[in-house]
């Protein structure tokens, strides 16, 4: 029981931090589906911090040195959709679907890479270990894991409600979303604002990334990328209506059953009912369709996401 | 002379052939850096390697290779053509990788489980990819979900099913399905002797002619029928196309339907070649189907550029094994056609930029000519 409710924190906590990123971007008006992508690169900075630095450091240094190397890894790959969607007005989807492609293939490549390079040619896998370095990142209390990271999720979460709802910054970066006509007959930079939106996103979903591949194991294999929860983010952030508060509470929801397939082996009644692994692998993907089509009728999205803002055109 | 060279810049298609030429080299220079910094000795190379492709070999193993790249371009072709067709209605179906899959799901399932012959296996896997694109339409249209979210969740949950429903059929001593030939030879597509023209490599079937005419009646269904102009018309305004009286709902779903049919019979003209066995173990979606986005984008949206661009892309592809893998790997090629189709994501901008440049010169010889007209005694 604790070991299901330590992995839906941890699950959630991604989901959370990645959808709020989502949240971002798509407030300033720009939708972001390379957040899977975002979410790659962030994992590779973070595991490489935490493959290289030794582990005598001690846990904060650590703990911070990734967080910061997965946010700036993050943040510097969301720039590829800011210059092509706010100064190029590409189509968002194109760039954030090629952006998805880009940095599995990038980080496969960049792995590969390194490890052939290592060790002389024998080692040719796009795996990244961190065992040694990951138990840095949890405190235990009795059979309980608690993660650093679900700390920082729950920090996120409340300067996410914070930047947004209460400063003069969020009111604008909101209004960029909806009416970025009116934003600039105001005064306000439409420009500079959506590119906040897409950078903190990049942020985000980088730190989004490292937390994903450390939360059940401590190998990663960089050719796999994060087998699309980048978009059950996006799932999670259409569910809870691009507000900080609800995505949080959705992201508990996917979490949970997300945490069902790595657990159900400990329950002996779902044992019991003897479903093959892989119904509980399809679990997160078949509730969010689900949940989608039961909440998208009356959905809440920003009105201009997605639209290049184009100063001439009324 | 001049004039010629400008109305040449004037066209179009001339204008999309230069933007996706711009977006090969640029693709091509990336990688090329990447692999410079990977190992500068060997770079260029490698880079060879990769855009001389099959070319590398002698004679009659050039010719096999040749025919397997082919082989390999037809599904790649008919997810492209899936998501262009889909495109042309507003609707980016990234759930053209679950529709291939399910296609794969279909056509292997008939073949080994049932043992039916090619033609029923080939149209179950397209009955499957229609139905999972339907799916996409019907969410789209009845409850508002986004399709690239649903496509993305269609792919994963296809994923994990057909690894099930294949499991089944899997060979006893590998992860992999068991092999068409050994098992119902007659569900192989024939080939009408095609395979002499390549050395006899047996993968090479009538699935090559086949993708051509469907990429044909692609272009004729979608320039030359009522019934294209009517998805045209709706991709581009949904509501005028609704106040016109056209079912601009049903086309939405009609649309996503044909498009997965589309990408399951690819999966099926490529499986049925018995070029390769379905792996049971695969977690995570077959990059197919994304490359068939990067196809479609490249070949500027159009079914006739589909069929350059899913060959350069499959020949790259198969250059990337071709790398010395002791030191670089093959993915160099995914991380190339990435960057073409990040790439190709500027092309409206491009254009936009030589449109404006023509219309510029134009404006400026028309401000000279009237001034040497109107002026001539002021010099």
């Amino acid at each position: 029981m604790t070991l299901l409710v330590q992995y839906t924190l941890i699950f959630a906590s991604v989901l959370l931090l990645v959808a709020l990123g989502g949240c971002f971007a798509e407030r300033s008006g720009v939708i972001n589906i390379g957040l899977e992508g975002i979410m790659v690169v962030g994992a590779l900075g973070g595991a490489l911090v935490m493959k290289f630095l030794p582990v005598t450091v001690g846990a904060p240094v650590m703990v911070l040195t990734t967080i910061v190397a997965s946010a700036l890894f993050g943040l510097l790959f969301s720039l590829l959709l800011a210059v092509a969607a706010i100064n190029f007005k590409a189509d968002q989807t194109i760039t954030g679907t090629a952006m998805n492609m880009l940095a599995t293939a990038g980080a496969t490549v960049a792995v590969k890479a390194m490890n052939t390079a290592a060790s002389g040619g024998n080692d040719v896998s796009s795996d990244i270990a961190y065992t040694q370095a990951k138990d840095l990142f949890i405190v235990r209390f009795g059979s309980f894991e608690f993660n650093w990271f679900m700390l920082v999720a729950v920090i996120c979460l409340v300067a996410a409600y914070v930047v947004l709802y209460k400063t003069r910054f969020g009111l604008r970066l909101r209004a960029c979303g909806e009416h970025p006509q009116a934003a600039d007959s105001v005064g306000i930079n439409v420009y500079k604002m959506r590119y906040a939106g897409v950078l903190i996103s990049g942020l985000l979903g980088g730190l989004g990334g490292i937390v994903y591949i450390t939360a059940g194991v401590s190998v990663w294999k960089f050719e796999n990328g994060v087998a699309g929860f980048g978009f059950l983010a996006l799932a999670v952030m259409i569910f809870g209506a691009w507000h900080p508060i609800k995505i949080a509470l959705a992201a508990l929801l996917f979490g949970f059953f997300r945490a069902l397939g790595n657990v159900y082996s400990g329950f002996d009644f779902m044992m019991a009912l003897n479903i093959p692994s892989v119904v509980y692998n399809m679990l997160p993907y078949i509730i969010s369709l689900v949940v989608l089509a039961f909440t998208s009728k009356k959905s809440r999205a920003p009105k201009a996401e997605g639209i290049p803002y184009d100063k001439g055109s009324r | 002379m001049k004039k010629e060279n400008n109305s040449l810049i004037r066209k179009d298609g001339f204008q999309t052939l230069l933007a996706s030429l711009v977006c090969i080299l640029g693709g091509i220079f990336v990688g090329y850096i990447a692999l410079l910094i990977i190992e500068p000795s060997g770079a260029l190379g490698a880079i060879t390697a990769v855009l001389k492709s099959f070319f590398r070999y002698p004679g009659k193993l050039m010719l096999k290779y040749f025919g397997q790249t082919l082989v390999r371009t037809v599904p790649l072709l008919m997810c492209a053509l899936s998501v262009l067709f889909a495109y042309k209605v507003g609707m980016f179906n990234i759930g053209v990788a679950g529709q291939y899959v399910a296609g794969a799901c279909g056509c292997l399932y008939a073949a080994l489980a049932w043992n039916l012959p090619w033609l029923p296996c080939l149209l179950i896997g397209m009955v499957m990819g229609a139905l999972l694109g339907a799916a996409s339409g019907l969410l789209k249209t009845k409850c508002n979900v986004n399709i690239v979210i649903s496509g993305i969740m269609l792919n994963w949950i296809t994923l994990y099913l057909t690894n099930l429903i294949l499991g089944t059929v899997k060979s006893p001593s590998s992860p992999y399905t068991m092999s068409l030939m050994g098992t119902n030879p007659k569900a192989l597509l024939p080939s009408l002797g095609l395979e002499a023209l390549f050395n006899n490599e047996k993968s090479v079937t009538i699935a090559i002619p086949v993708a051509l005419i469907m990429a044909v009646v692609v272009w004729v269904v979608l320039n030359k029928t009522k019934f294209g102009y009517e998805l045209k018309a709706t991709g581009n305004n949904y509501n005028a196309a609704k106040y016109a009286g056209m079912k601009e709902n049903q086309n939405i779903i009609l649309t996503m339907l044909i498009a997965g049919a589309l990408a399951g019979m690819g999966a099926g003209l490529l499986f049925l070649t018995g070029i390769e066995d379905w792996e049971t173990t695969i977690s995570s979606v077959p990059a197919m189907g994304f490359n068939g986005i990067a196809v479609a984008f490249l070949g500027g949206l159009s079914p006739l550029g589909s069929i350059l661009s899913a060959f350069f892309i499959q020949y790259i592809t198969t250059g990337g094994g071709n790398v010395d893998l002791q030191v670089y790997c093959a993915q160099i090629s995914s991380l190339i056609s990435s960057l073409i189709i990040y790439l190709c994501a500027f092309v409206a901008f491009f254009k936009f930029f030589i449109q404006t440049r023509i219309r510029k010169s134009d404006e400026k010889k028309a401000a000279a000519l009237k001034a040497s007209e109107e002026g001539g005694e002021d010099k």
